[in-house]
């Protein structure tokens, strides 16, 4: 994209986040959410999440890839071991950038 | 106002500063992380920073820098932003009723400052107000949003700087799917929301070469499909009896 195009394009991500915020305070009574929009919604983080961690590990620079070749899939791996294990989002992509690193030196 | 609503209303703005200090423990790292990252995508600082001014959501953010580094075109960008600040509709209708009474340009600050943790300051704020603090939440809410806002755009100019001074070599793109996987792996509690995640991250690998980013979306939509079918399944089992889904 050019320059002006990404521009109008982060005003525009802004204008929805602020319309998603302010729509159901300022609308309050007038329109109900509806019911399959509100169970859909917890589906939205674990879809999304995935849809976009799986490729990254897998297609790493937009080609399918396998260990040993594909080290970010070896640390992905075990930085979701340490995510399920600790919870804890900081400890993972600590775990996860070091590995990276010391198989980087390998 | 007369004087002991100001003082409460002080009071109230004081302990929504105080209240969110230590989920700042949690956030500016965030920032840090998502300055960097944007750099490390090429990403311009000044629009890196506009986006955390104007946009004022973590994971979107991320998502927008990752998806602006593979060169996706804009109404992917827009979609997915739409897609995963959906939930903000949420707090919005949950924040509605007890922001009913408030002028007009509150709930225009306020709404704006709504993130997920402030989100939840405010609404427990709203619903066990202190004694004596009644109708001056907004206050408390204001004080923790702002306080929350800064830190978030001060943090992300931090990670701006330095994302500029470290070697591609160091491969800190890694970071938006580490970020990712300790935000989703921790969500996958049940049997729904693990077939939502395992159909979403199949669908994208194998629509990865669709055109225009437009495997995101599609994975995405058949990841939220899924998982609602097999909750509904759940739900359709209990209620006749059976013993397991599909059964």
């Amino acid at each position: 994209m050019s320059s002006p195009a990404l521009w109008l394009t982060i005003i525009a991500m802004g204008l929805i986040t602020y319309g998603l915020r302010v729509s159901m305070i300022i609308l309050f009574g007038r329109v109900a959410m509806p019911e399959v929009l509100r169970r859909a919604l917890r589906f939205v983080p674990p879809a999304v999440l995935a849809a976009i961690v799986l490729p990254e590990l897998l297609l790493p620079g937009g080609t399918f890839a396998l260990p040993p070749s594909n080290t970010r899939l070896v640390a992905g791996v075990v930085a979701a071991a340490v995510a399920w294990r600790t919870r804890n989002v900081f400890l993972t992509i600590g775990i996860g950038m070091v590995l990276l690193w010391v198989f980087q030196l390998i | 106002m007369p004087l002991s609503e100001r003082h409460s209303a002080a009071r109230e703005l004081r302990a929504g500063v105080t209240a969110v200090l230590p989920l700042l423990i949690g956030v500016a790292p965030f920032g840090l992380i998502y300055g960097v990252l944007a750099r490390s995508t090429g990403l311009p600082a000044a629009m890196g920073q506009a986006m955390s001014l104007l946009v004022f959501a973590g994971a979107s953010q991320f998502l927008a820098v990752g998806l602006i580094g593979t060169g996706a075109p804009w109404p992917i960008l827009l979609v997915t932003t739409a897609i995963i600040n959906l939930r903000h509709l949420v707090y919005s209708a949950s924040l509605a009723p007890h922001m009913r009474p408030l002028r007009p340009l509150w709930k225009w600050v306020l709404a704006f400052l709504t993130v997920d943790e402030v989100y939840a300051l405010a609404i427990s704020r709203y619903q066990r107000p202190p004694a004596g603090g009644i109708g001056e939440a907004h206050w408390y809410y204001l004080g923790a949003g702002i306080t929350l806002w800064t830190s978030w755009q001060s943090s992300t100019a931090v990670g701006i700087y330095l994302g500029a001074k470290v070697p591609a070599a160091w491969g800190l793109d890694f970071t938006l799917a580490l970020t990712f996987i300790g935000l989703l792996v921790p969500a996958l509690t049940d049997r729904a929301s693990r077939t939502a995640a395992a159909t979403a991250g199949i669908v994208a690998v194998l629509s990865w070469g669709l055109p225009l980013k437009l495997g995101l979306v599609v994975a995405a939509a058949s990841g939220i499909v899924a998982g609602m079918l097999v909750e509904r399944g759940f739900a359709a089992a209990r209620t006749t009896g059976g013993t397991s889904p599909g059964s």
